[in-house]
């Protein structure tokens, strides 16, 4: 997280007992009571506090209350109020916003406003009459961990841009601050690169309707950023890059049979300078297209074999003195690659491998810890990266794609993410983890029922405290969050048998 | 960052990545015929249509005329499917050498049955013999009756796709077609979830894409009531969910004629005596109150089986479903009864003494499924029950169609049950709501009904199977994506010839019909990486 002071501040003349259990993810502090105020839609307001360091014109916030007034109360007409009721209570017409650090234009920095925003939304609730209401309430509130993915793989299959945007709409309601857009990968290549359009026009599944355009990346970096999500989009090498290879010839292995060509390519091919200048070029791009302080680079699943078939690689192998060693080459690559992107004044993700082979990375390297039980099981992991210093994301129990009949949503639940040896300077470096949902076997089709709610258990696992792991209560408000996305038109499945007031229809 | 090894998936991964390399034009139109058809030929011989010109109509020497509403909304719906989803240019392509397809001719030559309901027929191949024979310039579709008609106007309209031009194209072709099983079902849930008409009627529009013609209707279970029955209307007002959570008459009407029109019969299923919780709220003292030791403990089991009342109430329920439901067949349930409550019960303990059931609970069920059987007789109708009525030696009497659905050697099951003369429908390895990652469906389409010791006479009482989707943990936001494709390895094991066995070509042609889906509004989950070629970006 960039740094910004992840706190916000709630204090509300309203709350609801009962009703308060309908918070998703479950806020740090929180104290209600029975007294409850009518919400009038066409007299509340949001306003900016008059010491607040954001005012009026402060894109983000001004955006935002507009979206949490459609939420809360609908875009359709409200019936005024009958007069009679109106005059024995004490009506909220008003929730006034303070922000201590100023930001609005900035990238994601006025995240808990935003978060703010959406607490308030959950905490009202409507009578059968349809009158709304808040209880009085009073909200302590910030994540216990600053990275909170959520990964969509748009390569396997084409996520159409509504797609994308819905997901961030949920992210928000969950409050996720990080899209992990892991953009290209074997099967296809749809990023639309502007000083390399052959990457998409030989490499997309198809170069007119599946891809990104650079309009479309930029829509998805503004919605993100008015919601408080960061971007972090990952070009994974060397490995994994087969829709490369037909936009740009020479970049990747020539794998071999015998002493002949096979026809077939391996990994990017990592002794050649053309590559390099390739990598400058496109990743000079990349990192001016997203603004993200980060980037990700993948560098998991090298594939050896092709490397090894290859006779000037086994040259160079030699002339380098790597010997037999392939994981040498591939740090040779990763580090050339790195030393690249650093000059772009760029901070890197890596997935586990690159730790775990060893290449030497600068020390401030985000590690991704993905892999379930080898080399070792991930809590070993942790404790391995976070001994040698580097800072660690979870996401290896969090596969989401991974499916199995039944409540699934409470193993990812139960997942504590500090529950590895080490010391306090060592739980410190986990910065928290990401929800992963590849795409092998997801598309538009069945993506949202896929993601919502499972992936809501992820959210509380890294907003909530530690201490928040009892699970009747997680499933009851989970299920209540649930319906609350039904309402917001997504298309969220159930947990367990039941019924919500307002059910999924066909459009 | 993913998982390698998951066997099957990449070894079909490598075919996806062919499939994908094969332009749609180019490839063969075999290749998107879903389930296979008995007997395909196909020539090379291209012929073109055109969306202006093209027409469906009624052959002279047909008995259906265009008096008949089944065929009328079939042909406009067909059109549509062929030509309505695709963009297309108005003006004739002048510049294409293949000779046109002008129109396709319908002709029905038995009693068309244009106004009857679909119905279980005693010659299938007989109802259903239908034959395609494409060339130009008038293609002829010839069927037994109605029904046959509507499975080849599905099977016509996967023969045609657009060339790399846009210009819809046909091979010449001469098919013919039956069904290897007429009970070809799927079952949907409707009381652990709500699922809004909408929903049921989707799913209706992709089982005639898949030549289902059952939709198997388990419309009540102990969570919720949303039948609104006429004669007992306390049954959904204190059953269901909430009070829009029911199928009202005009609902259940909407579903019955929408599913006709597609040639698809609905089985409605009211399982008694256990799965019935949602019963008691509506329908006093129809359950069996529960003891804690001497006093009632207020929970209340199963139907009470000891109670002349229970019995007149069914009586009236089940003479109001035989009027609602035309299909021939009622689904009691009468699965997975428990018995602690009923033993827990001194009335009930007193009647299983005066009848000399002893302490065998399983003769008191007996005792009430007799019952039930005799009223559904008495109203005219056909009886299907889940395989523990027969197991639990309930004399059944001849005609009752036995659904096996317990896992576990389902094929000793489907042996015992034929052995003594009863019809079986098979489930048990087709319930699609266990999920699990990759490509399940594989699992699904190895299976093979017929594969258990019995002689051929026992083998013709399989007259075919049903894909369950239980709600548990589906409802209208994941139902059709868990439904489709997965449920069409089923429709073509159902479908097709015994020996159409291969996955590999199954893989080819289930792709192109899963795009064929989702373009015709059907929200299909993928089979695995890769795209559809009309997706486009909004």
């Amino acid at each position: 997280m960039a740094g910004s002071a992840l706190w916000f501040f709630l204090l509300l003349a309203a709350a609801l007992a009962g009703r308060a259990t309908a918070l998703w993810p479950w806020p740090q502090y929180i104290q209600t009571s029975d007294l409850r105020y009518p919400i009038f839609p066409h007299n509340f307001q949001f306003q900016y506090h008059v010491s607040s360091a954001a005012q009026p014109g402060c894109s983000v916030l001004d955006e935002a209350f507009q979206r949490y007034r459609d939420l809360l109360f609908g875009s359709d007409f409200w019936h005024r109020p009958d007069p009679a009721e109106k005059q024995h209570t004490l009506e909220i017409n008003s929730l006034v916003i303070h922000v201590a650090t100023p930001g609005c234009d900035q990238l994601p920095s006025l995240e808990s406003a935003e978060n703010c925003l959406e607490t308030f939304s959950q905490l009202v609730w409507r009578s059968p009459e349809g009158t709304f209401f808040i209880n009085k309430t009073e909200i302590e509130d910030f994540p216990r961990f600053p990275h909170r993915g959520l990964l969509l793989d748009t390569s396997r299959h084409y996520l159409p841009l509504s797609s994308i945007l819905n997901t961030l709409d949920v992210m928000a309601y969950s409050k996720f601050n990080v899209f992990h857009w892991h953009m290209v990968d074997d099967p296809s290549f749809p990023y639309e690169s502007f000083t390399f359009p052959e990457l998409t026009r030989k490499g997309s599944y198809n170069p007119a309707t599946h891809i990104y355009t650079a309009q479309d990346v930029k829509e998805v970096i503004e919605y993100a950023r008015l919601r408080g999500i960061r971007v972090l989009v990952e070009f994974d090498t060397p490995g994994h890059t087969q829709s490369w290879g037909p936009g740009a010839p020479g970049l990747l292995t020539p794998c071999y049979s015998g002493s002949q060509p096979s026809g077939t390519f391996g990994p990017v091919n990592p002794i050649l300078n053309s590559t390099y200048e390739f990598m400058s070029t496109f990743f000079l791009e990349v990192s001016s297209v997203f603004p993200d302080f980060y980037l990700h680079l993948g560098g998991d699943e090298v594939d050896f074999s092709c490397w090894k078939s290859n006779p000037d690689i086994q040259d160079f192998m030699k002339k380098k003195g790597f010997g037999n060693d392939f994981k040498k080459l591939e740090s040779f690559y990763i580090q050339t690659l790195l030393d690249i992107v650093s000059a772009y004044g760029k901070g890197y993700v890596v997935w586990q491998e690159v730790f775990d082979n060893k290449v030497k990375v600068r020390p401030d390297t985000i590690i991704q810890v993905w892999r379930e039980e080898a080399p070792v099981s991930y809590m070993k992991e942790l404790e391995l990266v976070t001994n040698a210093s580097f800072r660690a994301l979870l996401s290896a129990p969090w596969y989401l794609n991974h499916i199995t009949y039944g409540p699934d949503w409470e193993k990812v639940y139960m997942v504590e993410p500090l529950a590895f040896d080490g010391t306090p300077e060592q739980k410190a470096l986990v910065i928290g983890g990401e929800a992963c949902m590849w795409g092998e076997y997801v598309d538009s089709t069945n993506l949202v029922p896929r993601l919502w709610p499972r992936a809501g258990a992820v959210a509380e696992r890294l907003w909530s405290s530690k201490l928040v792991t009892n699970l009747d209560f997680a499933s009851k408000r989970l299920a209540d969050f649930r319906c609350e996305l039904l309402r917001r038109g997504i298309q969220a499945q159930p947990l367990n048998v039941g019924y919500c007031e307002q059910e999924f229809e066909e459009t | 960052m993913e998982q390698r090894g998951w066997g099957l998936p990449r070894l079909l991964g490598l075919l996806a990545l062919l499939a994908v390399q094969v332009p749609r034009s180019s490839a063969s139109s075999y290749m998107g015929l879903w389930p296979l058809p008995l007997s395909v030929e196909m020539s090379p011989r291209l012929l073109r249509l055109s969306p202006e010109n093209f027409h469906i109509g009624h052959d002279s020497s047909s008995t259906a005329g265009p008096s008949c509403t089944i065929l009328q909304e079939a042909f406009r719906r067909y059109y549509d499917y062929i030509f309505g989803f695709y963009k297309w240019h108005r003006g004739p392509a002048k510049s294409h050498a293949a000779p046109e397809l002008e129109q396709l001719l319908v002709s029905v030559v038995l009693d068309s049955q244009c106004n009857a309901f679909p119905n279980v027929s005693s010659d299938e191949s007989c109802e259903y013999r239908v034959s395609l024979l494409v060339k130009g310039p008038v293609a002829i579709l010839k069927a037994n009756r109605v029904w046959g008609v509507l499975r080849g106007l599905e099977t016509f309209s996967q023969l045609i796709y657009q060339d790399s031009y846009g210009t819809f194209t046909i091979n010449e072709s001469n098919i013919v077609d039956s069904p290897r099983f007429p009970h070809r079902g799927i079952l949907i849930d409707t009381a652990r979830h709500y699922l809004p008409v909408k929903t049921i009627l989707k799913t209706l529009d992709a089982m005639a894409f898949n030549k289902f013609n059952v939709l198997h209707w388990h419309i009540v279970d102990d969570q919720s009531f949303p039948y609104q029955s006429i004669t007992f209307p306390q049954l959904s007002n204190k059953g269901s969910y909430s009070l829009s959570h029911v199928y009202t008459p005009n609902d259940v009407r909407i579903v019955i004629e929408y599913a006709r029109l597609r040639g698809i019969r609905v089985i409605p299923e009211f399982d008694t005596p256990g799965h019935a919780q949602s019963w008691g709220k509506g329908q006093k003292d129809l359950l069996t109150p529960c003891y804690h030791g001497h006093t009632q403990s207020g929970t209340f089991g199963p139907i009470n089986p000891i109670l002349n009342t229970t019995y007149s109430f069914l009586s009236k329920f089940f003479n109001e479903i035989s009027t609602v439901f035309p299909d021939h067949f009622i689904h009691l349930g009468g699965d997975e009864v428990e018995f602690q409550c009923w033993e827990s019960n001194p009335d009930i303990q007193k009647f299983m003494q005066q009848k000399g059931f002893g302490t065998d609970f399983k003769k008191l069920e007996v005792f009430y499924i007799q019952k039930l059987f005799n009223i559904i007789s008495t109203v005219n109708k056909g009886s299907i029950v889940w395989q523990e009525v027969f197991d639990n030696n309930v004399k059944l009497q001849p005609g009752v169609v036995v659904q096996v659905w317990k896992y576990g050697d389902y094929a000793k099951e489907q042996s015992r049950v034929t052995a003594e003369g009863f019809p079986v429908l098979l489930s048990a390895p087709w319930y699609l709501d266990y999920i699990s990652y990759g490509q399940d469906w594989v699992k699904y389409y190895n299976v093979e009904p017929l594969d258990f010791d019995g002689t051929s006479k026992q083998k013709t009482l399989v007259i075919g199977g049903e894909a369950c989707l239980w709600g548990e943990y589906v409802d209208a936001t994941n139902l059709t994506p868990r439904l489709w494709p997965r449920a069409s390895a089923v429709g073509e094991r159902l479908w097709s010839r015994q020996d159409v066995r291969s996955s590999q070509d199954a893989y080819k042609r289930l792709t192109v019909h899963r795009c064929r889906m989702v373009r015709r509004g059907v929200a299909a989950e993928p089979l695995f990486t890769g795209y559809c070629n009309h997706e486009d970006r909004v």
